[in-house]
């Protein structure tokens, strides 16, 4: 991967909160705090996986970088510029460097519209291209997903799930981005197909050299595209490291569940395997425990957890672990 | 040979769409032995649910029709079985978990009603029996304060919660077979963790058989003792979970593998993928239905559909080509 050191994307602190408004006079009770206080950096070129289970806040983060939803408050810079303050026409112009690629391939498409207005929309909402020139434009989209361009005038319900969420990453393409978040794009097909859309993800990142922030909640793929992958749990995140550091020695106890508790295909491996079966669920965004989100079904919980938020802090170069004692599990 | 407690063999169902007839299952064969637990993993649409779903009765017809096959329980053909004598088999000799929680609990009635309700219908217990035993029954699916919570609904409880009331219901009457179809693949994954080691815990304490329909290979590794892979609707690969993990034989199995990174695994390159996508057959084929994606693919696969043959005694494929050599078998 032809990536530098140039840091494409800053979060400073980010928190997004959903207010919850009751009664006749629908005043506002609390607050989901989906988000609450991340920081992290994406450099040109690399793929940073965010993963966790549902609920966690990994969507929401996805949305909030892009301004679908305007941050309760922190900072999301790209390319140096301000993405939280930026309004109007400097909006837009941003907009077309960084796309987005959706979970759900039947959702995601208007069944009302060909593959050819589809792809092309985004070149004619921003007036980059018109008529016969979308036409040649799309169809060299569609061969760069592998869609045979004859398919132009289908509708997305002709095709199979796999195809479809081609046609969408054809249509993140459009404009030619620098950055594309991709939220879950392959937990809605098939295995055999998972690997089709991965692998081609992969070759684009080559040859366009596209950034990608990779959200999912399958923790194997995550680890096979990534480059850094940061953990979260209940709006927050507790790890973020090098994808090799995170899986052979993860800090925090959340992540030592969390790989514990994925299934490997090998039941000569998978019986040799030390669990951590975690107790109970996830507590309430709404109403998450104090200090520590972790604590209600951290192992190693103690006093201390449920008094202070622990720092998410640098314990080894390039290890980041929000947990008091995440030194205990340094090799 | 031991005696089978569920013996398949040759079922065939179809369905009829606006396309045209729709071939899920065509002629499946297979046997479960006492307190085995049988996996069966496949993408959607490979036949696996509905396999299921026709021996216990449950496809709806029309558009579904049952065109052949048997299906022995305790010496009874459940096919040739009255909707009524059916009925008394599923729920108390064969128990069912579905994938969704959400929509296989009724949600306007509480989580005792419906724990007491087959208590009542099958084994004839009394109101307050059956109260009593849906307390016992929901305290050993780990739920806490089993008492109080009877009287809740099913939305005051998580998806891993309602996922363990399904499970006490389907053990309620302490089945012989539990049918899970896709049980786990609603729940995050520490949740998953945690009702796959309830089950096996049950499964040890009861010593009932198991058959777990999933489409993940590794939650297959966990938990199955043997295992069938289902393509096209057709068995096309049999095997005990060592073996299959070890020596997959069949091409689609491989490519399956092989599409799968590991979470305990380093780098990979690039992942191995599969071509194309699963069929939807509007005719039974005369040809192999893995063919049209099939690396190894010979001209004898488009001539003839391959029948499970034995390459090792407690292995079967469904497979013209030896992989190995990459020549005839």
């Amino acid at each position: 991967m032809n990536s530098n050191n140039e840091t494409l994307l800053r979060v400073d602190d980010l928190v997004m909160h959903f207010p919850i408004y009751r009664g006749v006079i629908q005043r506002q009770v609390g607050a989901v705090r989906a988000v609450d206080g991340i920081s992290f950096d994406i450099k040109r070129g690399e793929t940073l996986g965010l993963v966790g289970e549902s609920g966690c806040g990994k969507s929401t983060t996805g949305r909030t970088i892009l301004q679908l939803y305007k941050p309760t408050s922190g900072q999301v810079h790209f390319e140096d510029v301000d993405l939280v303050h930026l309004k109007g026409e400097a909006m837009r112009q941003m907009r077309r460097k960084m796309q987005m690629i959706f979970q759900d391939p039947y959702a995601s498409l208007n069944p009302r519209m060909t593959v050819e207005q589809i792809v092309g929309e985004p070149l004619m909402v921003h007036n980059v291209a018109t008529g016969k020139e979308i036409q040649e434009r799309v169809a060299h989209l569609l061969e760069i997903v592998n869609l045979n361009p004859a398919f132009k005038d289908r509708y997305p319900h002709e095709f199979s799930g796999g195809q479809r969420q081609r046609i969408g990453v054809a249509r993140a393409l459009a404009l030619q981005p620098s950055f594309i978040i991709c939220d879950e794009p392959i937990s809605a097909l098939d295995v055999s197909i998972q690997a089709q859309i991965v692998n081609l993800l992969e070759e684009l990142q080559e040859q366009f050299n596209l950034t990608y922030l990779f959200i999912a909640h399958d923790l194997s793929m995550v680890r096979h595209i990534s480059r850094r992958v940061a953990v979260m749990y209940l709006g927050v995140i507790v790890e973020l490291a090098d994808r090799d550091n995170l899986y052979r020695q993860p800090l925090h106890p959340y992540t030592q569940a969390l790989l514990s508790a994925v299934p490997i295909p090998d039941p000569v491996a998978d019986a040799k395997r030390k669990r951590t079966i975690l107790e109970g669920d996830v507590p309430s965004p709404a109403n998450p425990p104090s200090g520590c989100r972790f604590r209600t079904r951290c192992p190693i919980a103690e006093a201390r957890c449920a008094e202070s938020r622990p720092e998410f802090r640098e314990v080894q170069p390039g290890h980041f672990v929000a947990c008091f004692f995440a030194e205990r599990f340094i090799q | 040979m031991p005696e089978l407690l569920l013996d398949v063999q040759g079922l065939e169902t179809t369905f009829k769409t606006s396309e045209g007839t729709v071939h899920a299952v065509n002629g499946v064969s297979f046997g479960l032995k006492e307190g085995e637990t049988l996996g069966v993993v496949g993408e959607s649409g490979c036949g696996k649910s509905v396999t299921m779903l026709s021996v216990l009765g449950l496809i709806a017809s029309p558009p579904g029709k049952l065109n052949a096959g048997k299906a022995f329980f305790s010496g009874q053909d459940l096919i040739s079985m009255k909707k009524e004598e059916i009925r008394q088999v599923r729920g108390a000799q064969i128990g069912m978990i579905f994938q969704d929680p959400m929509t296989s609990l009724n949600p306007v009635l509480t989580i005792g009603r419906q724990l007491e309700e087959p208590l009542m219908l099958h084994i004839g217990m009394t109101k307050q029996q059956a109260s009593e035993r849906a307390a016992e029954l929901l305290s050993m699916v780990g739920i806490p304060n089993a008492k109080d919570r009877l009287k809740d609904y099913p939305h005051q409880y998580s998806g891993g919660m309602r996922q363990r009331v399904m499970i006490a219901m389907a053990l309620s009457c302490t089945p012989q077979i539990l049918i899970a179809d896709e049980p786990t693949t609603a729940l995050d994954v520490t949740i998953q963790a945690q009702i796959m080691d309830l089950v096996k815990r049950l499964r040890d304490e009861l010593g009932m058989a198991i058959i777990w329909i999933t489409h993940d290979l590794g939650v297959v590794a966990g938990i199955a003792q043997r295992v069938l892979v289902m393509y096209g609707g057709y068995i096309i690969e049999e095997a005990s979970v060592k073996d299959l993990f070890a020596n997959p034989s069949h091409p689609y199995t491989v490519g399956l593998l092989g599409s799968l990174p590991r979470v305990d695994e380093k780098e990979r390159g690039k992942l191995y993928s599969i071509e194309g996508s699963p069929p939807v057959l509007y005719q039974k084929p005369n040809y192999c239905p893995f063919a049209p994606r099939c690396r190894w693919v010979m001209e004898r696969c488009w001539k003839e559909n391959p029948v499970l043959e034995p390459v090792s005694p407690e292995h079967r494929i469904a497979c013209w080509v030896d992989i190995k050599t990459g020549r005839p078998r």
